[in-house]
């Protein structure tokens, strides 16, 4: 298992697809993230009826297989709308969108944990809406909504593996291309799976802890 | 408004065999969730059981099966036990692989669910006669998996959603494996995933419907 024809070119291309997921992620998750905090305020604030139409269609990023999302997405950019869009920008914007729909659902149930009692309080002392939202809403929220929000950034990373079927070659991709060339599918897939878990597992258990010490106090 | 010809009849007349896929679609994501189910309640039992060595194993599989992809479980199934000589089919691979993350994300949330059920009804079953293999199953169980109905259905979701990476390990008779068939060969690539994409959102709407009709009935008192 450990006499491998792996060369140093082949350590740099898996090097490189590791950042392709990297920087993928970071993308989706910083876009995602602000769009879902946005869509997330919008739906509480407006309430259920006003907010039914976006609640469908983010319900649908959540409803439908992310592989379906990104050839459909591709497809209707491409060949549809008929734009020259590279993957990566697809990958990209239905990743953020994909993060989006799961945020706002975080972003919501953290506000809605916020006591309104506190909320008319701080409004009866005079605070506007911007800063009952931003000195009040927000550090109670962001300390519920924080954990869920760890877990998503991590599952994006994850679901990140799946760009390659827009011709992104990220992690999993180029350990693929690798394995057809090489024919070690243990040891490449061992590597590659150790990459994710290495990431994921401590920032996972920073996660877990944080919740459990904000619980507690 | 668009420069392209859709041509929704032509794709139209691949559904009947689309909705076939769909049929595969949900019976893999209900074994899985059936097996994914079972192997979670003895992983649960494991980190009860106070073994080192079984809770070491209940956590290792946890961790593996939550830190990395779907995707890659269901490639090391496939790929990674063809380096150990074991071939499996499409369709076992993918069961498989489904069932594995299943089990362990569920064991999580049984894990959680525990946490809710307080330890003294473990010691009163005891003190009733109960052994604890009966107090388990007669008294905690029940309320475990009661506890973790919406999270189960959440899986169950999920499951079905990852069917379609089967598609990595050349699984073609699923919903998305009969879709990109089709594709492969009409090239009508975004009528054919939007329906697959309409056939997967009734399917997990009908899913979460039901169940949530299934708890208002199961859980009344």
């Amino acid at each position: 298992m450990f006499d491998t024809a792996l060369t140093t070119n082949d350590l740099i291309f898996l090097a490189r697809g590791a950042g392709v997921t990297l920087i993928v992620t970071a993308i989706a998750v910083f876009f995602g993230t602000v769009m879902g905090i946005v869509f997330g305020v919008f739906r509480y604030q407006v309430g259920p009826w006003w907010a039914a139409p976006l609640t469908f269609v983010l319900d649908i990023f959540r409803s439908i297989p992310l592989l379906i999302q990104l050839v459909l997405a591709n497809a209707f950019v491409t060949t549809v709308l008929g734009w020259r869009v590279s993957g990566f920008t697809v990958a990209c914007g239905v990743l953020s969108l994909y993060t989006a729909a799961y945020c706002a659902e975080i972003v919501r149930g953290g506000i809605e944990a916020v006591p309104p009692t506190l909320r008319r309080a701080a409004r009866s002392l005079g605070l506007s809406w911007g800063q009952d939202m931003t000195s009040i809403v927000m550090p109670l929220a962001v300390r519920i909504a924080l954990p869920s929000w760890i877990g998503l950034a991590l599952g994006v990373m994850k679901d990140s593996a799946l760009v390659y079927v827009v011709q992104v070659v990220e992690l999993l991709k180029s350990a693929q291309i690798l394995i057809t060339r090489l024919q070690e599918p243990l040891f490449l897939l061992i590597v590659c799976g150790s990459f994710y878990f290495l990431i994921s597992f401590p920032i996972a258990r920073f996660g877990g802890y944080l919740e459990r010490k904000w619980s507690r106090d | 408004m668009f420069n392209y010809n859709f041509r929704w009849a032509q794709a139209m007349a691949s559904l009947p065999r689309m909705l076939e896929g769909a049929l595969v679609t949900l019976e893999v994501a209900l074994l899985s969730m059936v097996i994914g189910i079972s192997i979670a309640i003895v992983l649960t039992l494991f980190r009860l059981s106070g073994s080192r060595i079984l809770s070491a194993v209940a956590a290792t599989w946890v961790e593996i099966a939550r830190n990395t992809p779907a995707l890659f479980q269901i490639y090391m199934v496939h790929f990674g036990l063809g380096g150990f000589g074991i071939h499996l089919s499409p369709y076992l691979s993918l069961l498989i692989g489904i069932a594995f993350n299943n089990a362990g994300y569920l064991s999580e949330n049984f894990r959680g669910a525990l946490k809710g059920i307080p330890e003294t009804q473990t010691r009163s079953a005891r003190s009733l006669g109960m052994t604890p293999i009966a107090a388990f199953r007669y008294v905690v169980m029940p309320q475990m998996l009661r506890i973790s109905f919406l999270p189960m259905t959440n899986q169950m979701v999920w499951a079905i959603l990852m069917t379609s990476l089967g598609t990595v390990v050349a699984m073609n008779t699923d919903l998305y494996g009969v879709t990109s068939d089709l594709n492969a060969r009409t090239f009508r690539t975004f009528e054919l995933f939007a329906i697959a994409a309409m056939i997967f959102y009734l399917i997990t709407k009908t899913v979460t419907l039901s169940a949530r009709l299934l708890a208002a009935r199961l859980f009344r008192y």
